[in-house]
């Protein structure tokens, strides 16, 4: 069995880890670090309920193996609330009941927040596109557009009333 | 779904990782944006000895235009297409084309690179690439080798390069006075390959004639192809419904779709005539429109 040692920067902390190559990072991260915020949903690369944010990018977990994430930085969802404070996401899905049973949601939160760390004012159909490899199958996606929409404004909040009339489409 | 066990090794060079394959021969795979390859590990279809990740060799992530040639680095990212607007604005068929590839996620990882390599005729660039008249670059032990599209899908699931090669870039012609493109898929539902999909690009000239036309289709055939009895009803004439009509139903005539989850045969091959018929008239309105 060839076990490397891999190391990189999860929420902010160093680590040092064993892994087999074969594992998978999604894995890693729930059993060698007992981060299980981050859910295996389908195995096979289509549900995303196992995102994370790799140096600034939503990915799938399930499809990489631990190996790749050397030197990378990595974010679940324990690392989005800082200091006990719910980033605006996490709030808007509080505020909006953008989740029922939970499973897709910490793959979700992360694929929004780095949606609105890139685009300022997505549209409904941005938010729509941005979250269309994450699925849910409780909630009908109604009340998590709204719970991205409510971060959105959260974290950008109503412009000047001229810019309003400018930019409103 | 634990993929079976591998030696990994990270490449840093273009020549390391020539090494590294002429040295493991077949029992070697390239790892670039692994959208394919893990999941075909996972499920135990491919069960390589040697997985050689090449995303620590730099310089093969860009899009530029150089030498009349859109260039692009094999290890260019789906979302970097997307996001190009050089893609977006000179090249539509092949924004088109990224932006239906499986789902944003996939598409932070997923490399153009990978997607041709891997010659499943699911994927979306291969008949984009056709329809464009692309030129793969390989990279192997005496440098780097020129395949036309035409000659790089020589079997099922089969690519043209040589184990000991690595596709390093492709190049795809500028595109000309009254040429335009178009892609269009349809799916199931969104982040699914197609139930079939066709690439077309054409020139058209000063009178509406059509000079020249590529077709692809996705999904429809064993390999990836072209409908070139339907390129071949085009050239020479001018473009009018009926032509397009014409076109469209050798389209479907000449695809070979299995009935599957996705589909009969027959509704895939009728929805081959209707996407041509579609994608011509995409291509001819953007051809007509005049810088792409
Ligand atoms: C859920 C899901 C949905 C998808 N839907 C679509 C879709 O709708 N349309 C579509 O086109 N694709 C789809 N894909 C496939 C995706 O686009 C793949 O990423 C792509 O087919 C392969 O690119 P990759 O960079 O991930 O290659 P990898 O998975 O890393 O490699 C694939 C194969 O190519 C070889 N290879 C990779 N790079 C090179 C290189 N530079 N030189 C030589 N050989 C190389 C590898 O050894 C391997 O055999 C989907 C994937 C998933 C997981
Ligand atoms: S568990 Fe990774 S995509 Fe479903
Ligand atoms: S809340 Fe249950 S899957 Fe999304």
């Amino acid at each position: 069995m060839s076990m490397r040692t891999v190391n990189f920067t999860i929420n902010g902390e160093a680590k040092s880890v064993q892994a087999e190559s074969r594992q998978l990072l999604v894995h890693c991260i729930r059993e060698t670090l007992g981060l299980t915020g981050t859910h295996v949903g389908c195995e096979t690369s289509h549900c995303g309920a196992c995102t994370i944010d790799l140096d600034g990018e939503p990915v799938k977990s399930c499809t990489m193996f631990a190996v790749q994430a050397e030197g990378k930085s990595l974010t679940t969802v324990e690392g989005l609330a800082v200091g006990g404070t719910l980033n605006p996401v996490q709030e808007g899905f509080w505020e909006e009941h953008g989740l029922q049973c939970g499973f897709c949601t910490p793959g979700m939160m992360i694929t929004a927040t780095a949606l609105l760390r890139t685009v300022n004012e997505p549209t409904e159909t941005e938010i729509r596109e941005a979250i269309s490899g994450n699925l849910c199958r409780c909630t009908g996606y109604v009340n998590i557009v709204k719970a991205i929409q409510y971060a959105q404004r959260k974290m950008h909040p109503t412009p000047a009333p001229e810019a309003v009339l400018q930019g409103g489409d | 779904m634990i993929p079976a066990a591998f030696e990994y090794v990270v490449a840093h060079s273009l020549e390391e990782t020539v090494g590294l394959l002429a040295k493991h021969g077949s029992d070697a795979k390239i790892l670039s944006g692994g959208m394919s390859l893990i999941p075909a590990m996972k499920l135990r279809l491919a069960q390589p000895a040697f997985i050689i990740d090449v995303n620590g060799v730099s310089g093969l992530e860009y899009i530029r235009e150089e030498h009349g040639e859109l260039r692009i680095g094999a290890m260019t990212r789906e979302a970097a297409l997307e996001r190009s607007t050089l893609v977006k604005h000179g090249y539509p068929i092949l924004f088109e084309t990224a932006r239906v590839i499986a789902d944003p996620l996939v598409r932070n990882r997923a490399t153009i690179g990978g997607n041709l390599a891997h010659a499943d005729p699911a994927n979306d660039h291969p008949a984009t690439m056709l329809a464009l008249g692309a030129t793969i670059v390989a990279h192997g032990p005496n440098g780097d080798r020129l395949i036309p599209i035409d000659e790089f899908f020589p079997s099922f699931f089969a690519s043209a390069l040589e184990p000991d090669e690595i596709l390093t870039e492709i190049r795809i012609p500028a595109p000309g006075v009254r040429n335009g493109g178009a892609y269009i898929k349809f799916e199931r539902k969104v982040g699914d390959y197609a139930i079939a999909a066709v690439a077309v690009n054409l020139t058209l000239d000063a009178h509406d004639t059509c000079i020249a036309a590529r077709i692809g289709l996705t999904n429809v055939t064993d390999v990836p192809a072209r409908a070139s009895s339907a390129e071949a009803s085009l050239v020479g004439h001018r473009i009018t419904d009926q032509a397009i009509a014409d076109a469209s139903r050798l389209a479907a005539h000449q695809s070979d779709p299995k009935s599957d989850l996705r589909g009969s045969a027959e509704y895939k091959r009728d929805l081959v005539r209707v996407l041509a018929g579609r994608a011509i008239g995409r291509a001819v309105s953007r051809a007509r429109g005049g810088s792409h």
